[in-house]
């Protein structure tokens, strides 16, 4: 389904055949599709959708992926807001993929809020003009004494319902320079607001892209060779010709695929599949990786940054501290797993299912296929999570490619095994610390990253960037056949830990507290703020170490309480988190995590603390226990069996406290999720004594910690 | 080759020539285009595919379609289509849900736990929760959701 492109004049605005009025916003910064000539002199930006019907609802179209960050209900929010709207009035739906109309339709790097807000804004705000035009036009009076209140348009005792207005205000001219409103005045951004889609997903009636059904559509099962770089010598397909519901077998790159009239048959039928594989190559094995990155370690890296001179200052230190820190592969372990529907003709296509990048997905459909991409439709589907694999349309090109093979409608649908052993894993990764140490302060602090299939393992830009004069960051890279994406807080995820682990370990050596140390850091960097280049702010980021340390009651040391700090700047979010372990009967578990957060306006509070105790979960669970290994090319890893998830019984209780601000919205999803390894390493060693290198945890210690 | 018969949400249901060995998950979400219950391991490892049979919570991608000849299989869809049961209620005012994608069967896991123990602790929850996965990581909130349902 593609939305109607004849909305495509900025602003323009068409009265429906239904007596409701719609509002499109496009804009000219979509050069592609090469007709929006006059909206770039008028605005710039992001575009949105809503509708008002007769009755007074008000539908608001939710433009971007959900991915399960709760986007459908805080797009709507933020464009309800300046509507000026009664929440209760509003439908959301999903927006297919529409470049015409919308922008940026991404679920990536928590941008999409920080991206949109004002833009959204803007849209509610400029219906919310019109509506207001239509009244005041009704009363004879000037606009400016008109408000709107709830879904109505009010003057002196007077009122209009939005769908009263509706009609009229559709044909109203265009308003400029509508203005937004004061924050505090906000009714609806601030508040808690229940999941737009909860009594759809606790009734089973939630349609996710592996539920997709179309008249004639055959299941798709995927066969990619067992290990990474081996392409396919000889295939034998006759079993799996011989079982009853098996339709097909196509075959495309190193891939076999079966097709079938139910998903079990087409993956009994993938079983059944006799295929031989060779490698001109050594094959993938993680031993080895590790040796490489070790190797890499051990010569000079890319130079990312450098300030001030650290081979002096390591000369002059009375003590140096050098560590180095591990972590394994992880595959993404969405619950729904990968899949796609694909209705492959000649003239067109259409795509329907999970993509956290349904633009970039689309163009490469169509350039595989030879269409333009006004020939590929593209419908969204709610995710069961994406972490940041379905930002690779993988998945997205095989299902075409297979429709096209096969000649029918077909839905992708990837086995549990096929995931976990698939690849785009967040990359194995080492990084190797080194500080000076001089009358009890930090005087260098010196970084090099080694990892697997991406150009930079390091944030040579966040903190402690600018917080200490002599710094340097290296990155090497260790090409592999083992592929490699964007995870959950991509490079930061570990990244994050280590350092947090370390400074845990430099404040020590520097018989400073942890949280003194890294705030005499953050002070450093407030000072000479003008001078030093970063991307973080030192005021916001002292804030939520203060209000963490204060919440947590750091400074207060009971005898059976073992606490352990870690902050971290990202997706232009601050966030401190405190890990709180005890001992029962002698073993320290831990019980809790205290989070400290500040990612400016908080559109959902509600939501913002899902999201928050999430991420710490996610991040405590993956540091604990996340392990995929390579073996003779493969993942020895493949399903929930031996790849080890946190579960129920393990998770902390997480305790969030929010900074009340009026900052521009930043990331929400992926920031608490990189702290949250290092809090924990560091009250381990409170517990214990031990201090933690290497990811997964558990294989580090004698004792679960997480009960 | 089979046929097969049992009762589904309340209603008897006849399956016909379907492989014997075809886990129920994939006869109800293929066969009966009922697809609130959900594939997420094909092993019983993770729960979203977790049904009722004869009243006990079952794992129903690891239960062959032949062996349910004459049982009571309760689904998603026909455990409180109308949203009132406690657990829904309680999923919603704890605003449980992030992707969603496990939520059904973390309810259905939930409703055989408290079906059989009406105030469990939170040890028993653990015990009861423990093979369903959420990778969002909503499990405070479900277990919060359970003690808010077991107090109605």
């Amino acid at each position: 389904m593609i939305t109607n492109i004849k909305r495509r004049s900025f602003l323009k605005v068409a009265a429906t055949l239904g007596g409701g009025f719609t509002l499109g916003i496009a804009w000219a910064s979509d050069v592609k599709t090469g007709y929006i000539k006059t909206a770039a002199e008028d605005w710039t930006g992001i575009n949105a959708y809503l509708s008002i019907s007769p009755t007074g609802k008000i539908t608001i179209m939710s433009t971007n992926p959900e991915i399960g960050q709760n986007i459908k209900t805080a797009f709507p929010m933020i464009v309800a807001d300046e509507l000026g709207a009664d929440w209760k009035d509003v439908i959301v739906e999903q927006a297919a993929l529409d470049t015409v109309n919308f922008k940026r339709q991404v679920a990536g790097g928590s941008q999409s809020i920080r991206f949109s807000f004002d833009l959204l804004r803007q849209a509610g705000a400029t219906a919310r003009q019109m509506l207001i035009n239509a009244a005041a036009e009704t009363w004879g009076v000037d606009p400016s004494l008109c408000k709107a209140d709830m879904s109505k348009v009010v003057y002196n005792g007077k009122s209009l319902s939005y769908g009263e207005l509706a009609n009229k205000a559709g044909k109203m001219p265009k308003p400029e320079n509508v203005s937004l409103k004061d924050t505090k005045d906000f009714h609806i951004i601030g508040s808690s607001q229940k999941n737009v889609d909860a009594d759809k997903i606790l009734s089973g009636n939630q349609k996710y892209g592996i539920d997709t059904k179309r008249e004639g559509m055959l299941y798709a099962s995927i066969k990619k060779p067992d290990g990474f770089g081996q392409v396919i010598v000889s295939v034998n397909d006759a079993k799996t010709r011989a079982i009853p519901g098996v339709v097909d077998v196509v075959q495309f790159d190193e891939k076999v695929v079966v097709l079938a009239k139910d998903t079990w048959t087409a993956m009994k039928g993938k079983k059944a599949l006799s295929v031989t594989y060779k490698s001109d190559k050594t094959l993938e094995d993680s031993e080895v990786i590790d040796k490489k990155l070790v190797e890499l370690l051990n010569g000079a890296g890319e130079v990312k940054r450098n300030d001030g001179d650290v081979d002096k200052a390591f000369a002059e230190a009375d003590q140096i501290v050098e560590k180095t820190y591990e972590a394994p592969f992880l595959p993404h372990n969405c619950m729904e797993p990968m899949n796609f529907f694909a209705d492959v003709q000649a003239d067109k296509a259409h795509l329907e299912g999970p993509i956290q990048t349904p633009e970039g997905s689309r163009k490469a459909v169509a350039d595989m296929l030879g269409l333009k991409e006004d020939q590929v439709s593209l419908m969204l589907t709610r995710m069961g999570g994406g972490f940041g694999r379905r930002l690779n349309g993988d998945f997205v090109r095989e299902a075409a490619q297979i429709s096209k093979l096969a000649g029918k409608p077909i839905l992708l649908v990837y086995s549990r095994e096929d995931d976990m052993a698939g690849g785009i894993y967040r990359n194995a990764v080492k990084y190797r610390f080194k500080a000076a140490v001089k009358g009890g302060k930090m005087t260098a602090y010196q970084l090099h990253g080694a990892g697997v299939n991406s150009r930079n393992h390091c944030r040579e830009n966040f903190f402690p960037a600018g917080a200490i004069d002599n710094y340097k960051v290296m990155s090497s890279n260790y090409e592999s056949a083992v592929t490699c994406g964007p995870w959950r807080a991509p490079v930061t995820n570990f990244l994050a830990c280590a350092e947090q682990s370390f400074l845990d370990e430099v404040a020590e050596a520097c018989k400073k507290d942890a949280v003194d140390f890294r705030l005499e850091m953050l002070d450093y960097a407030i000072a000479n703020n003008s001078t030093t280049k970063k991307d973080y702010d030192p005021v916001r980021f002292k804030a939520v170490l203060k209000l963490a340390a204060d919440k947590s009651d750091w400074y207060n040391k009971s005898s059976n309480e073992f606490k352990g700090f870690s902050a971290y700047f990202s997706h232009n979010s601050y966030v401190a988190e405190v890990a709180h372990m005890k001992k029962v009967d002698g073993t320290p578990v831990l019980e809790k995590v205290t989070c400290a957060f500040d990612c400016g306006i908080l559109i959902n509070p509600l939501s913002a603390l899902n999201q928050v105790e999430g991420g710490v979960v996610d991040g405590i669970g993956h540091a604990m226990y996340g392990n995929l290994t390579i073996k003779d090319g493969a993942a020895q890893q493949t399903n929930f069996n031996t790849y080890r998830m946190i579960r129920i019984a393990e998770a902390p209780k997480v305790v969030s406290h929010f900074i009340d601000s009026t900052e521009h919205p930043s990331g929400l999803g992926e920031p608490t999720l990189p702290p949250a390894g290092g809090a924990l390493a560091n009250a381990i060693y409170k517990a214990t004594g031990k201090r933690i290198y290497k990811q997964p945890f558990v294989n580090e210690m004698e004792v679960d910690v997480l009960g | 080759m089979a046929t097969i018969s049992f009762q589904l949400n309340g209603k008897t249901v006849s399956v016909k020539d379907v492989d014997a060995q075809m886990p129920l998950l994939w006869v109800l979400r293929d066969h009966l285009n009922m697809t609130g219950t959900k594939y997420g391991c094909g092993i019983a490892m993770c729960g979203a595919c977790t049904v009722h049979m004869n009243g006990s919570a079952v794992r129903s991608c690891s239960i062959p379609i032949s062996s349910i000849e004459g049982s009571k299989i309760t689904t998603i869809e026909g455990f409180s289509p109308n949203m009132d049961h406690p657990l829904q209620k309680a999923w919603i005012e704890h605003d449980v849900p992030q992707c969603g994608y496990c939520q059904a069967g973390q309810i259905m896991s939930a409703a055989a736990l408290l079906a059989e123990n009406a105030k469990p602790s939170d040890e028993d929850i653990d015990i009861a929760m423990s093979g369903n996965i959420c990778r969002c990581g909503t499990y405070n909130r479900i277990k919060a959701a359970i003690k808010t349902a077991s107090n109605q």
